[in-house]
Order: C-alpha cells, then sequence, then structure tokens
C-alpha cells in the first residue's frame, strides 16, 4: 500500500492497517471459514407468534440421503439444553418444547452436507401447532385477560418482567405542580428497531472427539464472555473452549447475546463428530435475535415562565419480547435509561420502568446505544422541544439556558449520574456557527412565506458510555473490567492483544496508535491480537462503545507499564539512577545529557540481552494490565437537522446535518469521524425509514430489506462535523469513546426538524419512522383537513 | 451439473445442482470468499460481481447462467498486486469499516467510472442506491469514488480540483 501522507507515531489521522485484506476480498468471515468434514445446519422457525407444539414429526427429514443428524427441543432436553439463561437473568428456549412465543422462534435444527440439503430437509418437518391468543401490543400485555406468555417460569401469572425506577417521585411530583407551566406528552414511542448488521449471525461448530475441545468460530462482540457463559451452560470445561471472532461484519449490538443457533451449531457438532456451520439469513437475523428500542415513553415536562426547566418525569412501558435477552449490566434493568435527564440543570427528576413480556422476538440490545441511552435523549430532547413550543421560546435558546455550565463539573445529575466534563455550551455554540442557524431561520421565515416547508431541528445529548466500573456493573456477574497484554520482542516490535472485539471500529489501528503514543513504537510495528480467547486477556467485549474508554485505557496502562520497565533497563545500561532519567516519546535519556539515552528499541534487545539488570527487575519487556474504569465517561454532542418536508406527500428530504461531537481526546480523527458517518447515517434510518413492526396476529412486517430501509445512500445528505475536546479527566489518555453518539443524537434531531416544518398545521408531533404516510397524516389531523395538493 | 465459469480472466470448473446460485458456486465451490451474501431480497448488493463489465447481483443469478460470460469478483480487481484505483480511493478516504459490503460496493464503482470518467457525487449515490452499507454513512464511499476518479490512469476528473 502507498504511503500517501506522514504517518503519525501516536494520535493522528493513520489511514487503517486492517484495510488491505477487506479491499482484496481477503478477510475472513464466519461464513468463510470452511472445515474438513464440515455440515451445515439449517433451523426450522415457527410460523406462529403463539401456540402449543402439539407434535413434531421429522422422520421424513431424517430420511433425507443428505441429512446426519435432526434435533428439537425434546432432544436437547435429554442433554440440559433445551433452555439457555439470557444476560438478563431469565430463561430462553434454544429448541421450543411446550409452546413457541414468537414468530420466528427455533423448533428444530437439521444438519445436512450442505445448505441447499439442509434448507430442503426443513420442509419436510411437520408441526402441528395449537394456535393461542396473542399479545403483539405491549399496551395489552398486562390486560386482565391477557394470556400468559411465560408460563414455562414458576409463578409467573402475568406478563409482567420488572418495575424500575430512579429519581425522587415525590419531589418530582412537588416541582411539576409548582412550575408555570407543564407540557404533559400522552406517549412518545421509540419503535422497535434492529440493528441490521450486512453480516448476519452465524458459527462454526468444531468440537474435537479426541481432545474434546470445542472449537467456536462466531460472529461475537463479546468473545470471553461468551466463552463462560458456554462452559456455564453446557458444561464444557472453560479451558477446552476456545471461542474465535474472526472478521467481523458489523455489529452494532446485535452481536452481544448467545443466540439459540449458535447453541445448536454445537450440538450439532457435537452428535456428529464433525465440524457444523450454522448462517442465518437475512429474515431469521431482523425477525428472531436482538431487536433493540420498543420503549414506550410518557413524559411531563415542566418550566417556569423564563424558561429555566424544573422537572422532567418520564413512565416507560418496555416491549422485551417473548424472552428477557436484554443485554445490560444486570443491576440496571432499564438500562442507563435513568440518563434522560440529558444535559439540563434539573431541580428534580423520575422515572419509572415496567419490562413486560409480548409474543415478539426477544432482545433490547443496545443498537448502537450505551444501555437504552439512545431511548432517554430521544425523550428528554423531543420533550424539550415541545416545550420550547408551549414557551414560545427558540429551542436553541430554551437549551443554552438550561444546559449544565462548565463549571458544575463534575456534575451529579437527580438520577445518580456523576457526569466527567464537558463544556455544553461551547459544543452547542460550535453547532450553531457551522449550521449557521441564525441564517437558516431566515431562510425558514422566507420560504415559510413562499408557503415551503423547511425545518430545522437540534438536539444535544449527553451519553454515559465505557461500562464500567465493577464495583457497580457486571453482566451476568463478570465484572466490566478489561485486560491487556503487551510485549515487545527483542527487535523492538511489538504485540499487543485485547479483550475487545472490532466489528469494524478499526481496532488495529486505534489500539496500536495507543501504544505508539505511549512508547514511540511505530504504529505498523505493533500487532493488534483480538479475537481469540486462546490468544487474548479476559475483558467483557464491544459495546456500549467501551473499547476506547475500557479496553483503550487498559492499553494505555499495559504500555506505561512497559514504559516504567524500560527506564530500569535504561538505568542499568547506561549506569545511572531511573531518577536520573527523563522520556521522550521512544526514548529514555539522563536528564541534562539528552545525548546519552536509549530508545524502546535498544530497551527491548538489551531486555532480552546480556546486560545485568537490577535487583528485582526481570528479564524482557513485557507487561499486563486490568483496567476497571473509576467511573463510566460522558460524551456529548449538539446536532442540527434541516429537513424539507413536501406537505402534499407527507416526503421529508433531509437536508443537511451538522454534528459537532465531544468524545475528549481524538485517538485516530480519521476514524471518529468515520464512526459518526455511520451513526448519523443509522439514525436517519430510525427516524424516517425503520420499523420492525408487528400485526396483530403477531405477524413481523419489518422481517426484510424490502421493508426494512430504503434507498439507503440517496436518503442521507454528506454530513458536516464540528470538535469540541473536553477530555475525560479520569481516563488516563482522556478519550470518552465516540461509536455511539451520532446514533443517539440523530433521531431526535431529525424529528424535532420535521415538527418544526409543520409547526405552521398545528403539529406538535410526528413518531418515528417518519414515513410519508406518517408525516402526512400527522398534518392532515392537525390541521383538520388534507394538505392542498399541488 | 458441470459449471464452467471465466473468472477474473481464469476458467474454473464447479460440480453443483443446477439450482445453485452464482455466489454460491463463487464462494463454496470455488473459495472465492471475497463475494458477500448479506439478504435474501437482492436488496443488499454485498454479493455484486461483474458480468461482462456489469454489476449484478450475484444472488439473482444461477451460477449455469453465467456460463460464457465474463466474470469479475473482488479479488480480480488489483492487477499484478496493484490495487485498483477504487480500491486505492477506498483506503485513502476511510471508504470501508467492517468490509462487509466494500468489494460490492467497489465492484459498482469500478463499472461506473468505466461507463462515466467523471461523476458526480449524485451520480454515485445513484449507482451504489440499489447496496447497502451499514458502518460508513455513505459520505466517504463517495469521497472514495471520487478519489478513484481523479486518479484513474489518464483522469481529468482531478483537474478541475487542482486548477
Amino acid at each position: 500500500m502507498a504511503a500517501t501522507e506522514q504517518r503519525p507515531i501516536g494520535f493522528g489521522r493513520l489511514k487503517r492497517k486492517e484495510d488491505p485484506r477487506f479491499l482484496r476480498g481477503e478477510g475472513t468471515y464466519v461464513d468463510d471459514v470452511k472445515l474438513p468434514g464440515m455440515l451445515h445446519g439449517a433451523i426450522l422457525r415457527s410460523p406462529l407468534a403463539h401456540a402449543r407444539i402439539v407434535s413434531i414429526d421429522t422422520s421424513a427429514a431424517q430420511q433425507h440421503p443428505k441429512v446426519r443428524v435432526v434435533v428439537t427441543g425434546r432432544d436437547l432436553e435429554g442433554l440440559g439444553l433445551a433452555w439457555m439463561p439470557t444476560l438478563s437473568a431469565d430463561t430462553q428456549a434454544v429448541l421450543a418444547t411446550d409452546k413457541v412465543r414468537f414468530q420466528g422462534q427455533e423448533v428444530a435444527f437439521v444438519v445436512a452436507e450442505d445448505r441447499y440439503a439442509a434448507r430442503d430437509a426443513l420442509e419436510l418437518i411437520e408441526v402441528d401447532y395449537e394456535p393461542l391468543p396473542v399479545v403483539s401490543d405491549v399496551r395489552r400485555a398486562l390486560d386482565p385477560d391477557a394470556p400468559v406468555i411465560r408460563d414455562d417460569k414458576e409463578g409467573q401469572t402475568t406478563n409482567r418482567i420488572f418495575d424500575w425506577e430512579a429519581g425522587d417521585e415525590a419531589e418530582t411530583e412537588r416541582v411539576l405542580a409548582d412550575a408555570d407551566v407543564v407540557v404533559v406528552t400522552q406517549e412518545i414511542p421509540f419503535q422497535r428497531v434492529h440493528p441490521a448488521p450486512l453480516e448476519t449471525c452465524g458459527s462454526v461448530a468444531d468440537m474435537d472427539p479426541v481432545t474434546g475441545k470445542l472449537r467456536l468460530w462466531t460472529t461475537s462482540q463479546a468473545p470471553h464472555a461468551h466463552r463462560t457463559l458456554y462452559a456455564m451452560v453446557a458444561g464444557i470445561p472453560e479451558h477446552r473452549i476456545q471461542v474465535i471472532a474472526p472478521d467481523i461484519g458489523g455489529g452494532f449490538g446485535n452481536k452481544v447475546p448467545i443466540y439459540p443457533g449458535y447453541v445448536c451449531s454445537i450440538v450439532g457438532s457435537i452428535l456428529t463428530g464433525r465440524p457444523v456451520k450454522w448462517m442465518e439469513d437475512r429474515t431469521e437475523n431482523l425477525t428472531s435475535t436482538g431487536f433493540a428500542r420498543d420503549y414506550l415513553m410518557r413524559g411531563r415536562i415542566a418550566a417556569d415562565r423564563d424558561g429555566r426547566i424544573r422537572g422532567l418525569r418520564v413512565d416507560v412501558l418496555a416491549d422485551h419480547g417473548a424472552f428477557n435477552a436484554t443485554a445490560q449490566p444486570s443491576k440496571y434493568p432499564a438500562g442507563f435509561f435513568h440518563i434522560f435527564t440529558g444535559s439540563y440543570d434539573l431541580e428534580a427528576a423520575y422515572c419509572s420502568v415496567r419490562g413486560v413480556y409480548t409474543n415478539k422476538a426477544p432482545g433490547g440490545v443496545a443498537y448502537r446505544c450505551s444501555f437504552r441511552v439512545t431511548e432517554a435523549a430521544y425523550l428528554v430532547e423531543r420533550m424539550v422541544d415541545l416545550l420550547a413550543a408551549e414557551l414560545e421560546m427558540d429551542p436553541v435558546e430554551l437549551r443554552m439556558r438550561n444546559l449544565i455550565r462548565s463549571d458544575q463539573f463534575p456534575y451529579t445529575t437527580k438520577t445518580g449520574w456523576e457526569y466527567d466534563s464537558g463544556d455544553y455550551h461551547a459544543t452547542m455554540r460550535e453547532a450553531l456557527r457551522i449550521a449557521g442557524y441564525d441564517e437558516l431561520r431566515r431562510e425558514q421565515a422566507e420560504r415559510r412565506a413562499r408557503g415551503e416547508h423547511m425545518g430545522i431541528g437540534v438536539s444535544f445529548f449527553t451519553e454515559t458510555v465505557g461500562a464500567g466500573p465493577k464495583a457497580k456493573m457486571d453482566i451476568a456477574g463478570l465484572g466490566m473490567a478489561d485486560g491487556a497484554e503487551l510485549r515487545v520482542h527483542p527487535t523492538g516490535t511489538a504485540v499487543v492483544r485485547l479483550s475487545v472485539q472490532t466489528q469494524g471500529q478499526g481496532h488495529e489501528t486505534t489500539f496500536a496508535q495507543i501504544v505508539a503514543e505511549e512508547l514511540g513504537i511505530p504504529p505498523e510495528d505493533v500487532e493488534v491480537v483480538h479475537g481469540d480467547t486462546d490468544q487474548t486477556p479476559f475483558g467483557l467485549g464491544t459495546y456500549g462503545s467501551r473499547s476506547t474508554p475500557v479496553s483503550g485505557a487498559a492499553v494505555a496502562m499495559v504500555s506505561r507499564k512497559v514504559r516504567d520497565k524500560a527506564r530500569l533497563i535504561a538505568s542499568a545500561a547506561l549506569e545511572v539512577a531511573p531518577e536520573d532519567l527523563a522520556w521522550e516519546r521512544g526514548r529514555w535519556f539522563v536528564k541534562g545529557d539528552p545525548e546519552q539515552g536509549r530508545t524502546i528499541q535498544e530497551l527491548a534487545l538489551a531486555a532480552h540481552g546480556t546486560l545485568t539488570l537490577p535487583d528485582g527487575v526481570e528479564g524482557h519487556l513485557d507487561a499486563e494490565a486490568v483496567y476497571d474504569p473509576p467511573n463510566l465517561t460522558y460524551p456529548c454532542g449538539a446536532y442540527i437537522a434541516v429537513v424539507d418536508v413536501d406537505p402534499a406527500t407527507g416526503e421529508v428530504r433531509l437536508r443537511r446535518f451538522v454534528a459537532v461531537d465531544d468524545c475528549g481526546v481524538r485517538i485516530n480523527p480519521m476514524i471518529v469521524e468515520g464512526q459518526i458517518h455511520g451513526g448519523l447515517a443509522e439514525g436517519a434510518g430510525i427516524a424516517l425509514m425503520q420499523h420492525i413492526a408487528f400485526d396483530e396476529q403477531g405477524n413481523c412486517l419489518g422481517g426484510s430489506f424490502m421493508y426494512y430501509g430504503g434507498r439507503w445512500s440517496l436518503e442521507v445528505p454528506d454530513w458536516e462535523l464540528g470538535e469540541t475536546v473536553t477530555p475525560s479527566p479520569h481516563h488516563p489518555i482522556g478519550a470518552k469513546g465516540v461509536g455511539e453518539s451520532s446514533n443517539v443524537g440523530s433521531p431526535p434531531a431529525i424529528v424535532n426538524a420535521i415538527v418544526d416544518a409543520l409547526a405552521p398545521f398545528g403539529v406538535r408531533h410526528v413518531d418515528m419512522p417518519a414515513t410519508p404516510g406518517r408525516v402526512w397524516e400527522a398534518i392532515r389531523s392537525a390541521s383538520g383537513t388534507a394538505a392542498p395538493p399541488r | 451439473m458441470q459449471i464452467t465459469l471465466s473468472i477474473n480472466g481464469e476458467t474454473r470448473s464447479a460440480e453443483a445442482e443446477p439450482r445453485t446460485l452464482l455466489v454460491h458456486v463463487l464462494r463454496d465451490h470455488l473459495d472465492l470468499t471475497g463475494t458477500h451474501w448479506g439478504c435474501d431480497t437482492s436488496n443488499c448488493g454485498a454479493c455484486v460481481v461483474l458480468v461482462d463489465g456489469e454489476p449484478v447481483k450475484s444472488c439473482t443469478m444461477l451460477a449455469a447462467m453465467a456460463e460464457g460470460h465474463e466474470i469479475t469478483t473482488v479479488e480480480g480487481l488489483a492487477r499484478d498486486g496493484e490495487l485498483d484505483p477504487v480500491q486505492q480511493g477506498f483506503f485513502e478516504e476511510h471508504g470501508l469499516q467492517c468490509g462487509f459490503c466494500t468489494p460490492g460496493m467497489m465492484l459498482t464503482a469500478r463499472a461506473l467510472l468505466n461507463e462515466n470518467p467523471n461523476p458526480s457525487d449524485e451520480e454515485i449515490r445513484v449507482a451504489i442506491s440499489g447496496q447497502i452499507c451499514r458502518c460508513t454513512g455513505y459520505a466517504n464511499i463517495v469521497r472514495a469514488v471520487r478519489w478513484a476518479a481523479e486518479h484513474e490512469a489518464g483522469a481529468t476528473a482531478g483537474e478541475e480540483a487542482i486548477a
């Protein structure tokens, strides 16, 4: 690859080290893994959302000449594997035994000689279902006559999963009663969406019948956590399980949970003695694996006439589907939703969240989001805009009056978060500057005078990412600390081993740059190893924007340990006391005599050579670290969307989008900007197009890319980015994490813009996705008449 | 049945059922795994290859139908180890993240530039509008294709920008 610019040693714009293999078509995704004798699995899924299984007849399938084995829930029961634990202390059927609880649920698993034969054999399985009443509307889940979905669970007599609350209800009610103005919403739903990574989920299981070792290539964002859970569930000793996450074709939270298909591929390999590959198709991905959001929120926000926001209350009905398979720290059943006070300094706040079962696919994954932060940001940013309309105040002015001031950090919110740093007003001002906000408002006035419907929408979000401190956060009992190992070879190149798992975020480049920054070893000389539990230290993986905040910190700390050790070696080599040495990037030298020094590469050779080392200093140049973050990090951003709405068709054109992010120190600005771009497009898709909807019978209406999405590249503009930099004070390199921010901040900006465009019609709110039909309907119902045709 | 294909200038044969899709013969029979598969409805374009220079979703074509046509996959983009300007453009402009859509995007871009050496941003977006990228937000893919246009051998696309 030709060098086209100065390559930074350390932080800076560095082209990605991982790109060449992808550009040449030489990446290795799970479906590219091909082992000798490998068989192929396919899953039979339920066509019904709720039904008792009367009988399953697999005899015809088993007689198919290419079929090796057919597995049902009854077979798994014999192995103790019919049910598996979820990441939220619930259980989930691997293959259904008693009844099916959502359309698309796993019912049987066929293993055959090839992909096509496995699919053919599914057609030969006869299942007799007895249909049951369906709950597909979360509002009906707790009706007294609603069928109980989880009658498999002892003591479960309703569809309620949990009730959870944060903040001070009494104080919030007092403030709401005391304020001049209270805006009440009936409902602000955040619809069910799906992360839909372009690579679907799958696995290749290879249980070696001789050694008893299981190798599992799998689409996993958290290989170590998966390995531990397989050991706990299947009883296979953990040291005999090797989980390999090779190149992963996007994840966005979808690849955090363990899915029945992975377990089936393992069972298939155990039963046949041969490797078994299972890859789901797109419909299976969209209809059965981890969805996101599906929060039905009701908000109340209160302010005084002068625009001082005083209190916020939100009550949520959370649809978790048929199994509570939410992926989040276990002490927080509603994730981090209690960051719903957003970026504002409030007097009081309270939220309640009630989780319920429905006959829909299980999940509640953090789709490019730190555990429900996206729902929270959408709620508060819509509420603030509703309040601005009520106060007849510019939404920017209202926000500027209430944003937490820079001198208030560290700031403790009314629900207990300690925001680490920020200069919110500066971030907002930068967005206004880039957008040319005042000019946009003038243009809007002119267009309105001409009968055109241009809208400007603003959002300001604060995220809480980098979970998290072990004392407060775990997943399935596993603390959320991450390890890193660094070894500098005798000739001065290095290998760093990570617990986190890239799905396109560029870890092989970014983490090499952290080592380069700390040690002065050029990033191209640093090999980054990840995605193989046999080769890497334990840690909980990549989601919730935790790679840089947690694992990035671990890599910085392990690099500093190596640097400290190098100093002792330098003191021996130079025959001076360690205190007499000073560091410049890549080199220890004698204070007052800079010519006398040793580079890190020279010290690596010395550490492995014959130099007599000081007492207590072991040879070689390597170290290990485990990073337990003292707090989460709090990225923020100010976003401005500009839309044009055609009232005759309801069509929304996203004309401009300005995103100013403050994610602290940027290790590789090119990668950071790429992350922001991607999240913005996903956020725009959520705001405008995407919905995993269901009909009354629980039929999924969003189960393919024909119905989920649009002409993607034409729906979004070129993004206009800006930055402010407020380093995290507690992170070793001041970085905060950025992968998800733009998915969090963009939906409210876009919806606010659409509502702003429609304000002349009296529209107060439009639900996502703001499809032409919905927008047209909002105009019609607000103005009482259909918009005039053109 | 025996299926004989001309792929990246080489003659390759596979024994496959008549119903086998081109994408599966490429991936499963011929180990050309650079061509990906991402949906079941021909919406995503991860499987795009060139058939006689035209971008085709290889999940929409039986392998047997491809006999007698010249197929180019991502493995055939580089010449003598040298990256095609399109590949170089994706590298320069951070036009890929997870890499899964990238082969299809690059092949569509190659076909576009063969037809239209100096496309506008809008023309680039239209060309890839039948394909999905979930990572990049498209802007850097547009820049990548433009970079390629400006750096093709004998390109004139970049001259205005330089002037």
